[in-house]
């Protein structure tokens, strides 16, 4: 062996895609997600070994096999859960969890709410399109009260979840929204979101121009948010509990005490691990 | 806020940042368009993620540039999320017809062309404004290309969304 020294070669975005051609409708915001996050990576040189995506289920999160990192596509609604035994496990990895509306609000909707709580140093990145596109087109936990269709008609007259007020609440560190038509600013908001060290949850409009052709619109819609990230969370909820649903940056980012082991990772039984995770 | 282009250098970096993005697009339309078997209409946008890629290859080759050198931008000097020359993402049908297709390549082109139109105009330097108005000509000659060749595709049918096994099992 030589002791020639090799810089290490750039990596670029296409470094982080598998040759896997997504399945996604022609359309779907979920594309220019999938390269948002791939630039990002690429932006912080993560080496894709040394990164590990986790979804659920649903049209979003098939995510994983897309990419050249180590990839868990988990059953429905536990993505956040795999994505928390898997950082913990090996805090060394940079672990992104992805899926959609439904997978993350609906079937995982408790481990959304516990995971800001905890508060493990991870990113999840939800893709909402208000409407569960694998399974042709019901409402999902964030689909507007009035959306009439032939599976609700008249619309299921239920509130829509908030899901950026519950981050807020139950103590995410970093709360952003970004929109699927604007891939460079998804990907700086998703570089940031790695780089915070704590939960970061970044909520991203994606179209779902199948089941909900209208969303086309948002285009138009879609606005930076008018003022600077703030670190306090009582200014962070009113802003985001009186914005408009199409305000995107980074809306919060605080600090807060990561989650931690408080023994050693190298001789760690189930046990011991269980007894951690007690609430 | 779409950044001030001052220097040729910079010009032709938006230039090329803008025809590499037009490429990734079409590049994009293209996989997405054969994984659902619309192969005449993924074979166009392969032909349109070819002729971008071409032009960002010959401004790399015009400033001496390779893939290494060639410079990131600060800001976009566009106004919006994308570049002008960039399709939407979800303006694209899976049942989409090459006329469709093309028609979406000619807006691109055109505003492409009118971007350059507005830099030539904003130029203070006179180095900057010969180069956009090379390149809004440019643009202009491709829009007339996809004019022609919107003229030799056929009408799609009234029915050409129509599918007889929809996503929708509602419809």
């Amino acid at each position: 062996m030589n002791d020639v020294c090799v810089p290490a070669a750039v990596r670029v975005a296409a470094d982080y895609k598998s040759g896997y051609k997504p399945i996604w409708c022609p359309g779907c915001g979920d594309f220019t997600v999938l390269g948002a996050i791939t630039k990002a990576l690429a932006t912080l040189q993560l080496p894709p070994h040394e990164v590990a995506v986790v979804s659920g289920i649903g049209c979003s999160s098939r995510i994983p096999a897309y990419t050249t990192c180590f990839g868990f596509h988990g059953v429905h609604g536990r993505a956040l859960a795999a994505g928390t035994g898997l950082k913990v496990a090996r805090p060394d990895l940079t672990v992104l969890v992805t899926g959609g509306d439904g997978d993350g609000y609906s079937i995982g909707g408790n481990h959304f709410m516990h995971a800001c709580r905890r508060n493990v140093d991870l990113t999840y990145i939800v893709m909402d399109n208000h409407v569960y596109g694998m399974t042709k087109g019901q409402a999902s936990p964030t689909t507007e009260p009035d959306w009439d269709n032939k599976l609700a008609p008249g619309g299921t007259g239920i509130r829509s979840f908030h899901p950026l007020v519950i981050a807020l609440a139950a103590g995410a560190s970093f709360v952003a929204r970004a929109f699927s038509g604007d891939p460079n600013g998804t990907s700086e908001i998703i570089a940031k979101a790695i780089r915070h060290p704590g939960f970061a949850f970044v909520e991203i409009l994606s179209p779902c121009v199948t089941f909900r052709p209208e969303q086309r619109d948002w285009r138009n819609h879609v606005h930076p948010a008018a003022v600077d990230t703030t670190d306090d969370p009582a200014r962070a909820a009113r802003r985001i509990m009186t914005d408009d649903g199409f305000n995107i940056g980074v809306l919060y980012a605080g600090q807060r005490k990561l989650y931690e082991l408080r023994s050693g990772h190298a001789n760690t039984t189930v046990d011991e691990l269980a007894a951690e995770f007690a609430l | 806020m779409s950044a001030v282009v001052r220097t040729l250098h910079d010009f032709m970096a938006q230039a090329w940042a803008m025809e590499r993005a037009a490429a990734e697009r079409y590049t994009e339309f293209a996989d997405a368009m054969e994984v659902h078997n619309n192969r005449e209409v993924a074979a166009l946008f392969r032909t349109m993620a070819g002729y971008e890629a071409k032009h960002a290859a010959e401004i790399m080759a015009q400033m001496g540039w390779t893939d290494a050198t060639v410079p990131a931008i600060a800001a976009p000097a566009w106004p919006g999320f994308e570049a002008p020359e960039t399709v939407a993402l979800e303006d694209v049908h899976y049942l989409m017809q090459p006329l469709h297709a093309l028609q979406l390549a000619l807006a691109a082109e055109q505003r492409a062309e009118a971007f350059f139109g507005q830099l030539a105009q904003a130029a203070t330097d006179e180095s900057l404004r010969r180069a956009a108005l090379e390149l809004q000509q440019e643009e202009r000659e491709h829009v007339e290309l996809v004019r022609a060749w919107i003229r030799k595709v056929p009408e799609p049918d009234r029915n050409w969304s129509d599918d007889p096994d929809p996503p929708r099992y509602t419809d």
